[in-house]
């Protein structure tokens, strides 16, 4: 079977970020300064479990980033063949049956009867009752005696087999630390009393459960809804799992889009001072005095008008909600460089001042090379710290946003989406609490590995904020100081 | 002292005029007058005629920026952007563009008390408890205390601010049954229903803000003069509140300042999730019904807002830190 491939807008910027991290890794490699301040990130046991969950969740989201269409049979053999009109992605594929199991209706998770009670038809009598979902435990004879059992031994033989994943990668990683620590064994002993270069054992505590959990979940989704399904039907989990992607575009991207704004205005803010200093000035604090929620929900109106007026432009739904997306990351981006613009500008009057910076005046080497070469490269610090703490932030903002209606397409899954549905559901009398339950379980978990991962990195870069870290066992408080 | 304020309040016009002429260009060079007639009035089928109609009862009907037809200086007052951005100067906001075409300056009006309401006791609550929380945190650095403590800022501010009103909400009005779901009540009515908002909002806000003071307060602590207030023999506990608190509390009113705005956007959320009639609802309605009017004198009042707060906490800083006045 053929397929085309579909390069969404968001695929594309993606594969740039993604690129773009390459590069600074390679350029990280060649720069011992650099190079010895991710070590001390790598040093720090809650920066690198971060680290694990972030890496577990850009991988589903790189799944959901390569996008196509299949080919539809054709009519007649040798005929033009024609290419389905829904885009899937890899994620899809590889869940695809996730996405076939749809019910009627609400379940809760793990159940194999739906929601709310229907008439059904037995035996020629109608009698209300909660019908039997289509997919969701439908291998079980006799559900109410075979349940618990089938469930418990599924999740059993999953979190086993996570298990046994996480071993295997525990023995291999013993076994390229073979040469350091003596044997595998002495290798797998240190590991285990926390005795290695980089703070292994916590990393490895994060991959245990994560195997544990996801090995359950994954052994048990193929014949439950883990949890529960929404109105029309779909697996929450599914949608929980969609909902990632969306969150790393808009953290990605938005930030990346504050970038080219921030750092050069800040720089040439900084370094010219005078006349061009006070106009960046005043148009970073023009754009700071306006409540941002306004000034987005304003731009992405304007947006939403544009799209309406030109419906040509799009293939196919996705690529108009895809294309949504990526105007509100660039509208995110220029409505927020006022920030870190501010603390370029700061570093930027400091740099100017210093000697090597004179010298290189005094050489009668050019402005733009002076700011390319020396004010750039050491005001680069602040643009990362900047960047990985507000990467969290845009995504609990894109829930509000999406809350207040000027955030993704309704069609898109995202987590604010899922949280806006939530709302109505838990006013519901019982309350249909498993999508929101979903929403809150992955967005704590990525927005506080991000949070983690992010005060590492500030930590390492910036020293001043190293000194405040909460640090036990300094003795009495009236001691230290 | 007075030239300096003149100094900041010229600066602050010139702010206001630029975020008039800001939000005028983002409407009007992506819409044309015409296309939001055509939103208003609704409806595939929308001749010419109802749409002239439409513009000339909010007076659309002049050119955008230059009026070829009119004499001397009306060539330039005998325009939408002056007509539309000289009144909102005066704060006078005109008619909204929707069918029933609301008084947007009564409405502000009528809803801004609302909304203080709730943002006057959620802002200066937020200062006094996370102040006190940071505090807390100081007092028992390189503890235990201190540490979980910080553990458990980090994870109430990963939370979204969403979850703790839907959770609430359902904990306290749904299941407990203490205070209303939403809705609102004059007078004195309104503090059962503004218990929950209020509570959740400092909750949510309580994480991040703690944090951050926690750091400011620990800045002063490293400080000279709290290790000579020490070594006088002042009890722990008096030194971080006269000495460190006092100094700290620039730092922290400044970042408290800097939440103002936010006041406004958390308000936003929090009046539409419990049915608080302000401004917030307002914009949020405006919003979903594209009322350009509404939301570009939302935009308008909330820089007049921010701005005048920003000359408040100057006016603070003088008052807290003789430097400043010094320095003037």
């Amino acid at each position: 079977m053929g397929f085309k491939l579909v390069f969404l807008w968001t695929d594309i910027a993606l594969y740039v970020l993604a690129l773009a991290l390459a590069g600074y890794v390679w350029h990280v490699r060649r720069q011992p300064t650099l190079q010895a301040n991710w070590k001390k990130v790598m040093h720090d046991p809650a920066a690198l479990s971060a680290g694990v969950v972030l890496l577990l969740f850009a991988g589903v989201a790189a799944l959901d980033s390569v996008h196509f269409r299949r080919a539809l049979a054709p009519a007649a053999p040798g005929g033009q063949v024609y290419y389905d009109t829904r885009t899937i992605s890899l994620l899809d594929l590889a869940l695809a049956r996730q996405v076939e199991m749809r019910e009627p209706t609400y379940s809760a998770p793990l159940a194999t009867h739906g929601f709310s009670k229907e008439s059904v038809n037995v035996g020629g009598q109608t009698v209300r009752e909660f019908p039997r979902l289509a997919f969701g435990g439908a291998h079980l004879r006799d559900p109410q005696r075979e349940w618990a059992g089938d469930v418990a031994r599924r999740a059993a033989l999953g979190a086993l087999g996570g298990a046994a994943v996480f071993a295997l990668v525990l023995l291999v990683t013993a076994m390229v630390l073979r040469r350091s620590h003596g044997s595998t064994r002495q290798a797998l002993r240190d590991i285990a009393a926390d005795r290695t270069t980089y703070p292994l054992r916590a990393m490895a505590a994060t991959l245990g459960v994560v195997c544990l959990l996801g090995g359950a979940v994954v052994s048990l989704m193929g014949h439950y809804h883990v949890f529960g399904t929404d109105r029309t039907g779909n697996d929450v989990l599914l949608l929980a799992l969609k909902s990632v992607r969306t969150a790393f575009v808009i953290g990605g991207l938005s930030t990346l889009a504050t970038l080219p704004l921030a750092v050069v205005l800040g720089i040439l803010a900084g370094y010219f001072k005078g006349w061009v200093d006070e106009v960046i000035q005043y148009f970073y604090t023009l754009l700071s005095s306006v409540p941002n929620v306004l000034l987005i929900a304003a731009c992405v109106l304007m947006v939403q008008v544009f799209l309406d007026k030109n419906p040509e432009m799009f293939e196919t739904g996705a690529e108009r909600s895809d294309l949504k997306i990526l105007l509100l990351c660039i509208v995110l981006g220029v409505t927020g460089w006022a920030t870190l613009c501010r603390l370029v500008r700061g570093e930027t009057l400091k740099l100017r001042e210093l000697e090597y910076v004179q010298a290189a005046t005094a050489f009668g080497v050019g402005h733009a090379r002076i700011m390319a070469r020396h004010i750039l490269p050491n005001v680069m610090h602040l643009v990362l710290i900047t960047t990985v703490l507000s990467f969290s932030e845009l995504i609990l903002y894109e829930a509000v946003l999406t809350y207040v209606g000027v955030g993704v397409d309704p069609g898109t899954s995202s987590f604010g989406s899922m949280i806006n549905l939530a709302r109505s559901e838990m006013s519901r009398e019982p309350a249909v609490w498993w999508q929101f339950a979903a929403a809150f379980v992955f967005m704590v978990a990525l927005v506080l590995s991000a949070n983690l991962f992010a005060d590492g990195v500030r930590d390492a870069f910036d020293p001043r904020s190293r000194s405040f870290r909460p640090r036990l066992g300094r003795g009495r408080p009236h001691a230290a100081g | 002292m007075t030239s300096y304020l003149l100094r900041r309040l010229g600066y602050a016009l010139l702010i206001l005029v630029g975020v008039n002429l800001v939000t005028f260009f983002l409407f009007f060079t992506v819409n044309t007058p015409d296309d939001m007639a055509r939103l208003n009035i609704g409806g595939k089928r929308v001749t010419q005629e109802q749409i002239d109609k439409w513009k000339a009862e909010r007076g659309y009907d002049k050119p955008l920026y230059w009026n070829d037809k009119a004499q001397g200086t009306d060539k330039l007052t005998q325009t939408i952007v002056w007509e539309r951005s000289v009144s909102l100067m005066a704060l006078e906001f005109g008619r909204s563009d929707a069918r029933n075409a609301v008084d947007i300056g009564h409405e502000i009006k009528v809803r801004m008390g609302v909304s203080l309401t709730l943002a006057v006791p959620v802002f200066i609550l937020q200062l006094i408890v996370s102040t006190v929380f940071a505090l807390l945190l100081v007092f028992f650095r390189h503890t235990r205390i201190d540490f979980w403590g910080v553990v458990l800022c980090v994870l109430m501010l990963s939370i979204s601010a969403l979850f703790y009103i839907i959770v609430g909400q359902y904990l306290f009005a749904r299941v407990l049954r203490l205070v209303p779901i939403s809705g609102y009540a004059p007078g004195l009515d309104a503090v059962k229903f503004l218990v929950l908002p209020v509570l959740l909002s400092l909750l949510s806000r309580l994480g991040s803000e703690a944090r951050l003071y926690r750091v400011m307060l620990l800045e002063e602590v490293g400080k000279d003069y709290v290790r000579t207030a020490r070594a006088k023999g002042i009890a722990e506990h008096w030194v971080l509140m006269r000495h460190v608190l006092r100094n700290a509390l620039i730092p922290i009113i400044t970042s408290a300042g800097a939440y103002l705005p936010y006041v406004f956007l958390g308000s936003l959320v929090f009046e539409s999730f419990f049915g608080i009639p302000g401004l917030g609802t307002f914009v949020i309605e405006a919003i979903s019904g594209q009322d350009f009017a509404i939301v570009r004198s939302m935009v308008f009042l909330g820089a007049v807002l921010y701005i005048a707060s920003y000359v408040l906490i100057d006016l603070a800083y003088t008052w807290v830190d003789p430097r400043v006045r010094l320095e003037s």
